[in-house]
């Protein structure tokens, strides 16, 4: 009887062919950690997108009073009890009378509720249409304000929060413009190398090892220095680091992408076009290129997490990003010295976006290329 | 080639031909390295050329260099002549003399400048022992990995592996620092942080204590640089690891009925670690990359921060000079990898 039904559920049960498409797609999805990181990507490109909404202030905007302010501290309960909803007080700054430090005094008569979508300063929403809805903010029953500085604030009197959702942006933004300037070169030279063979392989090759023999950060340090010192824009020098990043990582590229169209164009597949007559134009196109992408796909979401280290390294050092631009690389740099840390420790918190970001970018591409794995010809 | 006819056993003959083959292996491509090393040259010089105020005006501003010096050395080095005969003139001094330039800021000549302060032996130590430890960590623990594979601990250690990789050098660097000085104050129990030994040791002949206190300076390092390298060494184990235990070889190992301890350590991991040993060569050049933040931070004495300090001071000849020299130990890893390679697996052939 047991057996019966059994049978019958192999019998109808449905085999489906699946796309290599679809099979990746399950592949990936069954890769935990990869799912998680892609998540955890997608919320920050998000956050980051929005960031004038997300944030309460403009990220220019100076606090006078407020400079190097700790992060303000949520209260849900007060003398009159608990309330669900978080409040801060204001805080006025003077000095500890014994250590001369200075110190933030909660002014505990009126508090200042946290509301979400509250009106604020007026921007530009995706540049689209200006709006002044952000958010959170505070706001106490009579309409006064408070400053809410959920990181704390910056020697400035900034709020660290808003500063970091801006800054994400220039942080999120350096992988994939790499990738837009280096790839096509890098896919156009390690092709044709790959195709071609011969002497045009021969040069390109040698040519790819000049840029594989240049020290990466050195370089780079040197050629932010260079560009610092030319009086550029900010906007200028952040295209100026883009491109010295896609210089020095395009080489790596193009050699993967060489051996790749090398396997390829001896495949059966190949051999079969050509025989029937097919253009290279249309073999590259057609055969090749299909058969790269979806290395091509791995390779630039492996390529993210390194152009962010490396550019939150150059930021860091001051060779960067440069205000009034900003990024987490960049806002680090406020944290150069121990005693800065020391007595500001909530600075650092940019920095562990810059690991939450690069370990999520990390598993995701990981996630893809052992998904991706069984097809591709390594 | 040699490889076939060699294998099992190698008679002297063949030995000797190997040799040869090895040594003019080697020959070519350290003469290869020449160009190379020319081309980064030109791209340096181009860059430094790049900086406003170039050494002539700001000699001339100096008022501790007398009109001989500056004539001598504007002379030396064609300052007031076009941008290919300076290139020109510098090269010929490196290649004739020696002679790589005159620091601006120390006014001492530019490889004295970088190395001095046995700058060059302790990046070396440095970086040294730092792959030492991670090599140390990691082998150890990517065949933990391989042999528990998809356990919780396989997970926990990738995790953990993907998190150094993640960590930027110079966040990790100061958050340990701030751990330290701010979390657990050791400036109270007389433990100083960053250089390489508390004041009172630096003039010190070398001691036990001395060695002591030289360990508790430089573990903050080993750890921040050595993590960002462990994760890739340790997921590159594994996976070798897992695909020589996949082999048939392997399978008969334990159909004879050896120990699972001898199938993986005589069997299994030693024909594993084989294609790790490029990786030999190929880590240390970012190594020393790696460390010039850290050693930033941490306030070590390194070539990277001596060269740091000549890009703040824009110290034209000593970061040309740094560039060279970072070229040249990134070529030298390659070479170092390459050669690895064809020691450890005799199919790869030497021309």
């Amino acid at each position: 009887m047991r057996k019966k039904t059994l049978e019958r559920e192999i019998a109808e049960r449905e085999y489906v062919s699946r796309s290599q498409g679809q099979m990746i797609w399950r592949a990936f999805r069954k890769h935990r950690l990869g799912n998680i990181g892609t998540v955890i990507v997608l919320i920050l490109i998000v956050t980051v997108v929005f960031a004038e909404f997300v944030a309460p202030y403009p990220y220019a905007k100076q606090f006078r009073p407020y400079p190097f302010s700790p992060p303000s501290r949520l209260h849900f309960r007060s003398a009159d009890g608990f309330s669900l909803r978080p409040f801060v007080y204001k805080t006025t700054r003077g000095f500890d009378p014994e250590t001369y430090q200075p110190s933030f005094v909660e002014d505990t008569s009126k508090k200042y509720y946290i509301r979400f979508f509250v009106r604020g300063s007026e921007y530009r929403m995706l540049g689209l249409f200006k709006t002044n809805v952000h958010l959170f903010g505070v706001r106490a029953e009579d309409g006064s304000e408070a400053q809410l500085f959920l990181f704390g604030s910056d020697g400035f009197g900034r709020d660290l929060f808003t500063r970091t959702m801006i800054g994400g942006r220039i942080s999120l933004a350096v992988g994939p413009l790499v990738i837009l300037f280096a790839f096509p070169f890098a896919i156009v030279i390690g092709g044709l190398s790959g195709y071609y063979g011969g002497g045009i392989d021969m040069f390109m090759q040698r040519f790819g090892e000049v840029f594989m023999a240049i020290p990466a950060l050195p370089i780079l340090l040197a050629a932010g220095a260079a560009l610092a010192s030319l009086g550029l824009s900010a906007a200028q020098v952040f295209l100026g680091i883009i491109i010295a990043l896609a210089l020095i990582s395009w080489a790596g590229v193009a050699r993967v992408v060489r051996g790749q169209v090398l396997a390829i164009r001896e495949m059966e597949f190949v051999i079969a076009a050509k025989a029937a007559g097919s253009s290279d134009l249309r073999i590259i196109l057609r055969h090749i290129v299909p058969n790269v992408t979806s290395y091509l796909v791995v390779a630039a979401t492996l390529t993210i997490p390194g152009m962010m280290l490396t550019e939150a390294a150059l930021s860091f050092l001051g060779y960067g990003i440069r205000e009034p631009m900003t990024s987490w690389g960049q806002l680090l740099n406020a944290a150069t010295n121990i005693s800065g840390i020391e007595e500001h420790p909530w600075l650092l918190i940019p920095g562990a976006f810059i690991v939450i970001a690069v370990l999520a970018f990390n598993f995701m591409g990981d996630a893809l290329r052992d998904a991706v794995d069984p097809f591709s010809i390594v | 080639m040699w490889g076939m006819a060699c294998s099992p056993c190698p008679t002297p003959s063949c030995l000797e031909t190997r040799i040869s083959q090895v040594t003019s292996y080697i020959v070519r491509r350290t003469l290869y390295m020449l160009p190379l090393l020319v081309i980064v040259s030109l791209i340096s010089f181009a860059l430094i050329q790049l900086m406003p105020g170039d050494y002539l005006t700001r000699s001339r501003l100096n008022p501790d260099i007398t009109q001989e010096t500056f004539d001598e050395m504007a002379a030396r080095y064609g300052l007031d002549k076009p941008f290919v005969t300076q290139y020109w003139l510098w090269l010929k001094g490196i290649v004739t003399r020696g002679d790589f330039g005159t620091s601006f800021e120390t006014k001492l000549p530019v490889f004295f400048t970088l190395f001095m302060g046995n700058r060059l032996l302790w990046t070396l130590v440095i970086t040294g022992s730092t792959m030492l430890i991670t090599w140390l960590f990691a082998i150890p623990l990517g065949i933990y990995s391989a042999t528990h594979q998809y356990k919780a601990s396989d997970h926990t250690l990738t995790f953990f592996g993907f998190l150094g990789l993640s960590i930027p050098n110079f966040f990790f660097a100061l958050v340990v620092l701030w751990i330290l000085v701010a979390l657990l104050r050791v400036g109270n129990y007389g433990l100083g942080i960053g250089g390489l030994f508390d004041n009172r040791f630096i003039d010190a002949p070398w001691s036990l204590a001395k060695l002591g206190n030289f360990l508790w300076h430089i573990w903050p390092a080993w750890l921040v640089i050595g993590t960002s390298g462990m994760a890739g060494l340790l997921r590159y184990m594994r996976g070798s690891l897992l695909d020589t235990l996949s082999l048939q070889y392997v399978q008969t190992a334990r159909a004879k009925g050896l120990t699972e301890r001898v199938v993986i350590y005589k069997h299994a991991v030693r024909n594993a670690i084989n294609p790790l040993v490029s990786i030999l060569g190929l880590t240390l050049p970012n190594l020393v990359a790696g460390s010039i933040v850290t050693a930033i931070i941490l306030n070590l004495p390194t070539v990277g921060r001596a060269y740091f300090t000549a890009l703040q001071m824009q110290d034209q000849y000593v970061i040309m000079g740094g560039l060279l020299f970072f070229s040249l130990f990134l070529l030298i890893g390659n070479l170092i990898a390459d050669i690895l390679l064809a020691w450890v697996d005799p199919r790869i052939r030497y021309d």
